[in-house]
């Protein structure tokens, strides 16, 4: 297996208290495939990503239990230094705002070599060339000029490609995209979109995609993980999983999309707010905002319920929710 | 960037005509008579004030003196003192001994400031951190003249370190009053880097700096540094311009002949002549570092732009 979690626990030590941010969360991606992450704001699919790659803000961010695995091998417990290796190299990671994430003061161009001087070795001129070469393929026009500009100096979707073009320069495995379309107008989004599963496909590299958005996550992915409160709710296949969700959460979220077979009507929303991960409910942590809850959801964690297909609820009753009795 | 040079150029004519007019106006335009008190005990000679006012056009209104001094000024003749001194020959003796001082203190202000803020902005709350704290607010509340009479008496007159004035400006002896010339900057220097850089080492850039598997210390050295340096590099380039003004008080202590003492001098013994022609050389000097300074900012960030 490419990319493996387990397991994993993150909490921040803040001055508030302790929140605990994931709660065992266990994924896995393999080469060629796309793994969608859903969830809100807040639900730690970001904070997975920081884990994984090993660039936790510590502190306040530290990983108590369980493990990540890179081809089998643990990096959790690895040097730092072969930590650092596996970065770009391994797995590779683009970020929201591509703005605030590429440094205002160098070159895009700059920006890229400097990966391949530091870690591949390469002469200036080498690496020079190389930049234009990423910068073509993620279709940037005028590269040769563009690779001397100013990360300022591109609209948004241009510094996205441009910060697409730097995760690809040590040819990584895994490729985490870290909301990569949020930040960008509708029209670019797509095109955005269309270029990661297109370089996905092309490279078989394992694309985790981490979004809100069930429209983004229903063109690309193979797979999806829902996420809510630092706890994997769902996991299943696209296609089923947009059929008959198995989690009362992922059904409610389905509800408040917009339809184009049923104009006229209010969008649904879930009520309530996400939980403070400072104080995460008892039970199962959806539960004040579920319409289904019961008391067994107030007492017990639900444990991931088996549901076929390789698909699992985290839910009491997830055989009714996914039999369509509804959530 | 041409256009906005010479722009800024054109903008400090306006500034360096009103500035002159203004010290020139305080030095001469005070009531009594400049030349009154300068024969010792005796009244002066009414034939020495006739030639003294006449050959400094008080005679004449106020705004045609200035006037008269300005055209001699662009011409490059700054006149003489009442005793017949050159203006020029003193300002070309002095300013080259404030410039070292201002060099060598701005050497000091920038190693030790930026040193001590990187170190303690990169662990936040640890000791380090907090012995930067204490030791900057303690220099920041000492008044230089203290810093540097008690330097001149511990290093100086007690250890026996240093020689307590400075006889030859050399490099090697300007360390000492550098120091104390630099100390509260220094200070500042130190904080200002801290917060630099306890504020952007959580920014974005520096995390996709990391994900690129980039060396610890070039995330720092390079990504980090460049960054939070930009506002230090410009307090530096106007504290330049500021020492280059002359530190008189510094200056006094440690017996420095530099361009402070000089003004400091002309002032007590009433040299108008000295006066302003001196403060017309530091007007000069301090609009071309600070234009030097806005120059630097767009060098340093691309994102500004002057054009």
């Amino acid at each position: 297996m490419l990319l493996e979690v387990e397991d994993l626990h993150v909490e921040f030590r803040t001055r508030d208290g302790v929140a605990r941010v994931l709660n065992g969360v266990s994924y896995r991606v393999s080469a060629g495939e796309t793994l969608a992450v859903l969830g809100e704001s807040g639900s730690g699919k970001s904070v997975t990503a920081h884990a994984i790659m090993g660039i936790l803000d510590t502190p306040p961010a530290f990983v108590t239990r369980g493990s990540v695995r890179f081809h089998g091998e643990e990096l959790l417990s690895a040097s730092a230094e072969r930590r650092r290796s596996v970065r770009a190299e391994g797995v590779a990671m683009i970020f929201q705002d591509a703005l605030s994430a590429l440094n205002p003061v160098f070159t895009v161009g700059f920006q890229i070599e400097e990966q391949l001087r530091v870690r591949r070795g390469m002469s200036r001129a080498e690496a020079r060339a190389r930049a234009i070469e990423l910068l073509d393929l993620v279709r940037i026009p005028a590269a040769r000029q563009r690779v001397r500009e100013y990360p300022h100096q591109f609209s948004g979707g241009m510094r996205q490609r441009a910060m697409i073009a730097m995760s690809l320069a040590l040819d990584p495995e895994v490729l985490i995209a870290d909301e990569p379309t949020t930040a960008l107008d509708v029209t670019v989004q797509a095109q955005i979109m269309d270029l990661l599963a297109e370089i996905q496909r092309e490279r078989q590299m394992g694309l985790v995609l981490i979004t809100h958005d069930l429209g983004v996550v229903a063109e690309v992915a193979d797979r999806i993980v829902v996420m809510y409160a630092g706890r994997i709710v769902e996991q299943a296949d696209t296609v089923s999983l947009f059929r008959s969700p198995g989690h009362p959460y992922t059904a409610a979220l389905m509800r408040s999309l917009p339809r184009l077979d049923s104009k006229g009507t209010a969008l649904e929303t879930i009520r309530g707010l996400p939980p403070s991960l400072l104080r995460i409910p008892s039970g199962c942590p959806f539960h004040p905002r579920c319409p289904r809850a019961e008391d067994v959801c107030v007492s017990d964690v639900p444990g991931a319920v088996r549901l076929g297909f390789g698909r699992t609820s985290a839910c009491h009753f997830a055989e009714e929710v996914v039999g369509g009795f509804g959530g | 960037m041409g256009r906005y040079v010479l722009r800024r150029l054109l903008q400090m004519v306006p500034v360096f005509v009103g500035t002159t007019f203004l010290i020139y106006a305080l030095v001469w335009a005070v009531p009594g008579d400049p030349f009154e008190g300068k024969c010792g005990e005796r009244d002066c000679p009414d034939a020495y004030v006739a030639m003294m006012r006449d050959r400094f056009n008080l005679d004449d209104p106020l705004l045609l003196q200035y006037w008269k001094y300005l055209v001699n000024l662009v011409q490059g003749d700054f006149g003489v003192t009442s005793s017949g001194v050159q203006v020029v020959d003193r300002i070309v003796t002095a300013f080259p001994v404030t410039l070292k001082l201002a060099l060598v203190a701005l050497l000091i202000e920038a190693v030790i400031g930026i040193t001590a803020g990187v170190v303690s902005g990169l662990r936040n709350r640890g000791f380090l951190d907090s012995l930067v704290l204490v030791s900057t607010l303690f220099l920041i509340s000492i008044p230089v003249f203290v810093t540097g009479y008690v330097v001149q008496l511990v290093f100086g007159l007690q250890l026996g370190w240093i020689a307590p004035t400075v006889t030859t400006p050399s490099f090697g002896n300007l360390i000492v009053p550098g120091f104390v010339l630099a100390s509260l900057s220094m200070a500042y220097v130190a904080r200002l880097s801290r917060a630099s850089i306890a504020e952007n080492r959580r920014a974005d850039y520096v995390r996709t700096a990391l994900a690129k598997g980039l060396p610890t210390r070039r995330v720092v050295g390079v990504h980090l540094l460049r960054n939070s340096l930009i506002p230090v590099i410009t307090f530096l380039g106007t504290d330049l311009g500021a020492f280059l003004g002359g530190a008189i008080v510094t200056e006094g202590i440690f017996n420095v002949p530099g361009v402070g003492g000089l003004v400091f001098r002309s002032i007590l013994t009433k040299d108008g002549a000295m006066v302003t022609g001196v403060v017309t050389v530091l007007v000069l000097v301090y609009l071309l570092m600070t234009l030097l300074v806005d120059l630097l900012y767009a060098v340093l960030d691309p994102r500004i732009r002057y054009d």
